[in-house]
């Protein structure tokens, strides 16, 4: 393990900084059963942080403690420097954390552009009024926000798409357009739940660059949850592997791939 | 001819050219891109800033006079600012197709010896980078969207904005320098280099002078009346000479505004938002869009079904003469207004159309019902006849005279004679200078007189003094039995159903012709969907029985109309197969603007041919096919071939040449 106060350099010479979010010994209870056991991990600034496992292992669960969705029984949460009571969804989002989910969860009958623009709701603060009648404050107000909205469209590669109801895109770009509407948040931390699920070869490599190139352009912290191992080893400065909902693994994708108890539970024992 | 050594009023360079506009109309617009959803303006006067910063960089970098600085990426204002940038510095500009394969870019940038490389984003990047080896002119690459790029190694990489901001921080030490280079351009220093795609061998680069461009672009903005507040759309290829007359040559000349797209996928919005008067396009950019339309119209409602085919017939009748100014009845004007109220106009709008004010459409030959659907909608869309060699123009049609089966009368300054062997022979200010490093090739070409052969075969129309092209000269064969053989005449009837995307027929020195066929996968795809015909990709659909069946039809429908004409009755085709991929510049198989490439096709396909001959009725293959990014895979099909019906055929006489 890394030390935790400082940063470290990656492969690729991108500068890690100190930790943004650091889970301290969480366990998570569904009545009886136990999702998540003790889990302790950290995700430091500017990294692609990846968490990795077989089918219930408890990946998903992480991630919504991760998201304030859920709060765990036992642990602390540590973001940005300071502990975190338990909060509504839109304060998470506020604090800065956006996600997108394994099942699109996007309005299907607006537009892109409105999607993507419904992710700049938290930095909108003139009143309901004001927006109706679309003067002053409120209009500036849009302008900016349309700006962020726009620069992350064009970077998403979505142009063409600006004005289509989201319902009639085939799948694998409306996946790009709920990336959009995460990073149109500016978020300190993106979280992704399986970014790559139901992609083909092609919109695979397609997402993998654009994930690359958000933490590369704006220095954005990424966990993502994933089953592509190519992907994964690919992409992500470090690894967390769950099992059983415990955590059986913690480092860099080489340190991970050679781990025993990783190649035991999660790519198989090898046979003799 | 005469040769001066300036042009009018001593404009006897772009760079000139830029001056005068930034005096005369500095505050309007000179270039528009849609960028982050909005139009981004630049005013001639702005720039011309940016294109002095990015000279005065250049100088910066070490760019010499006579220096080849390759230019590659999609239309934007910032790569023909390094055009003209370039030529200010008295470098030549040598624009790159885009979508070419490293190994292609590899010829082009050695033969040139460019040095210095002005590229549009990463991938182009990756293409020069994997390709560097083999250059050993070449030094500093400059981009302009720095997205992925910043791990790359630097030292000789540049970001587009810091060269002009280093441009600009030497400004004082390097704008004499700049001033000097500036002025001692003429008439007869290089303008741009342009390389053809070449159907035959290697490409060849053209070198077009100043003379040439300029002298063109006078003469054919007076031939259209083009203005200063036209507006076009610049969405084909840069190195393409015709984008460079159009977006270059007329708009430096006229001083109009030129409109680049947000991406190639946007294109048709924001031809829609611009909405140009002087627009250009390929045949096939018609034929798509029509195509759209006629799918649209499949899915609407009956009403407005009944709508639009009740007033197009009407517009197919009395549009044309209306768009021409011939006489046409009270109530046909009055039923024709009606339909512009109700179905012309809003198609137009919808098409981008509404305030064309000319329409060129050249390269191949379009058909003639694409063709009277656009004019019959009160779009004046007209034909000409060029090429590279002649600075784009050779014929064009004068308004009111516009067919679909001529090309038009020589256009200003231009002479055309006709070789005894049919081929056609033209002499102009537009002439090039040479082909770079090809003396034998420029000596071939262009005769001491100055008298340039084009390649194709045709014959001025008596009476109307219009000019019309049979096929290239050297495909144009004779058959087994001695009659006239021209395969582009029998492709381009095929290709003229929406069905048909491409068409190659086979036939010289044979006793009857044969053909493949190339579906095109929007129209027939959208059948299929309409006819609830499943299908997994594009081969299982090309391979469909009812496909066949409908691609027979149009065959045998082909056969008819060219058995009509008794000097090519012996081009009928006698049998077909439909191709199991589509024809793919990639592969080689056509040009990287879209022509066949006989030979090439005939050599990879040659079992397939054998087949067509030997009279079996199916042929088993595998072919090799190249990927976007440069891989290779091969794919197996079993295909086909049908026969279809012929007419007799007369025996005739080949007419006396």
């Amino acid at each position: 393990m890394l030390d935790a106060s400082e940063g470290y350099t990656t492969a690729d010479g991108r500068k890690i900084g100190g930790p943004v979010m650091e889970m301290k010994n969480i366990t998570l209870r569904f009545g009886g059963v136990k999702a998540i056991t003790d889990i302790s991990f950290d995700i430091r600034e500017g990294e692609i942080r990846a968490i990795i496992g077989p089918n219930g292992a408890g990946k998903s669960s992480m991630l919504n403690v991760i998201s304030g969705f859920y709060v765990p029984q036992e642990g602390e949460v540590w973001f940005r420097g300071a502990k975190r009571a338990p909060m509504k969804p839109y304060e998470v989002a506020r604090q800065g954390i956006a996600r997108t989910f394994q099942n699109i969860a996007l309005f299907e009958g607006m537009s892109v552009l409105d999607n993507v623009m419904t992710g700049r709701l938290t930095h909108m603060t003139s009143g309901i009024f004001a927006q109706a009648i679309w003067k002053g404050k409120a209009e500036a107000e849009e302008t900016a926000n349309r700006e962020i909205a726009e620069k992350v469209i064009d970077f998403l590669e979505i142009q063409h798409i600006r004005k289509t109801p989201v319902a009639r895109l085939p799948y694998g770009l409306k996946k790009r357009v709920e990336l959009a509407r995460a990073l149109a948040a500016e978020p300190k931390l993106l979280l992704l739940d399986e970014p790559m699920a139901g992609m083909n070869v092609e919109e695979k490599e397609d997402m993998s660059r654009f994930i690359l190139d958000v933490n590369d352009e704006f220095g954005t912290t990424i966990a993502l949850i994933e089953h592509d191992m190519g992907v994964v080893m690919d992409l992500s400065d470090r690894v967390v592997v769950m099992d059983y909902g415990k955590k059986i693994g913690d480092g860099t994708p080489d340190e991970v791939r050679t781990n025993q108890d990783v190649i035991d539970a999660y790519l198989g024992v090898a046979h003799d | 001819m005469a040769q001066t050594s300036s042009g009018a009023g001593g404009l006897s360079s772009i760079p000139a050219l830029l001056q005068r506009n930034v005096k005369e109309f500095g505050s309007s617009a000179a270039y528009r891109e849609k960028e982050f959803g909005i139009w981004q303006t630049w005013t001639w006067a702005e720039t011309e800033k940016e294109i002095e910063a990015l000279a005065l960089g250049l100088i910066n970098l070490g760019v010499n006079e006579g220096d080849f600085i390759a230019i590659i990426g999609r239309n934007r204002p910032y790569l023909y600012w390094s055009m003209v940038a370039a030529q200010m510095v008295g470098a030549v500009p040598v624009p790159l197709y885009q979508d070419a394969v490293a190994e292609e870019m590899a010829y082009v940038l050695g033969h040139c010896g460019a040095r210095f490389v002005i590229v549009q984003d990463q991938e182009q990047v990756d293409k020069v980078i994997e390709v560097q080896d083999q250059l050993r002119q070449f030094e500093h690459l400059i981009y302009i969207d720095p997205r992925g790029l910043r791990k790359y190694d630097h030292s000789h990489l540049h970001q587009f904005s810091h060269v002009q901001d280093q441009g600009r921080a030497a400004h004082d030490e390097l704008i004499t320098e700049l001033k000097a280079r500036r002025s001692k351009l003429d008439y007869d220093s290089t303008c741009v280099m342009l390389y053809t795609s070449g159907t035959t061998g290697k490409p060849k680069g053209v070198v077009l002078s100043n003379r040439n461009v300029i002298e063109t672009a006078r003469s054919s903005s007076e031939f259209d009346g083009l203005r200063q507040n036209d507006e076009i759309l610049a969405y084909l290829p840069m190195a393409w000479v015709g984008d460079f007359i159009f977006s270059i040559g007329q708009a430096y000349w006229c001083g109009f505004c030129v409109n680049c797209p947000e991406s190639a996928e946007t294109m048709m919005t924001d031809l829609r938002e611009i909405g140009p008067t002087y627009y250009f396009a390929p045949p096939r950019v018609f034929e798509t869009q029509l195509t759209n339309v006629m799918i649209r119209m499949e899915d609407a409602g009956k009403l407005k079904k009944r709508m639009f085919d009740h007033y197009m017939a009407h517009a197919r009748r009395v549009g044309p003469d209306i768009l021409d100014g011939k006489p046409v009845g009270f109530m046909d004007r009055l039923a024709y207004r009606v339909g512009d109220l109700l179905v012309y106009g809003p198609l137009k709008n919808t098409l981008g159309f509404s305030r064309v004010r000319v329409g060129y459409t050249a390269g191949e030959a379009i058909g003639p019902e694409i063709f009277d659907f656009y004019r019959s909608l009160g779009i004046n869309l007209k034909q000409l006849y060029g090429q590279t060699e002649a600075t784009v123009f050779i014929t064009a049609q004068p308004d009111g005279q516009v067919r679909s089966d001529t090309v038009g009368v020589p256009s200003p300054g231009v002479e055309l004679r006709i070789a005894e062997n049919g081929e056609v022979f033209y002499r102009s200010p537009g002439v090039f200078v040479e082909y770079y490093k090809n003396p034998e090739s420029t000596a071939d070409t262009k005769d001491p007189e100055g008298w340039v052969a084009t390649g194709d075969a045709g014959f001025i129309e008596e009476g109307t003094g219009h000019l019309r092209i049979i096929d290239r000269a050297k495909d144009v064969g004779k058959m087994a039995d001695g009659s006239l053989f021209a395969p582009k005449y029998v492709e381009n009837k095929l290709k003229f159903y929406p069905n048909i995307l491409e068409a190659v027929v086979f036939g010289n020195d044979r006793d009857q012709c044969t053909a493949f066929i190339n579906i095109d996968l929007s129209a027939v795809g959208n059948w299929a969907e309409r006819n609830n015909i499943a299908y997994a990709s594009y081969q299982e659909l090309a391979g469909h029985p009812q496909v066949m069946d409908t691609i027979q039809a149009h065959v045998e429908e082909v056969n008819r109309s060219v058995a009509e004409d008794p000097m090519l009755s012996g081009c009928q085709v006698h049998r077909f197969v439909v191709l199991h991929k589509e024809l793919d510049a990639d592969d080689g198989e056509l040009t990287r603007t879209r022509k066949v490439r006989r030979r090439i096709i005939e050599e990879k396909y040659a079992d397939i041919i054998a087949a067509l001959y030997d009279g079996s009725s199916r042929v088993s293959t595998e072919t090799e096919v190249t990927y976007e990014d440069g891989r290779k895979g091969s794919i197996k099909a079993t295909l086909e071939i049908r026969d279809a019906k012929v007419l007799p055929v007369v025996p005739q006489k080949v007419a006396a040449e």
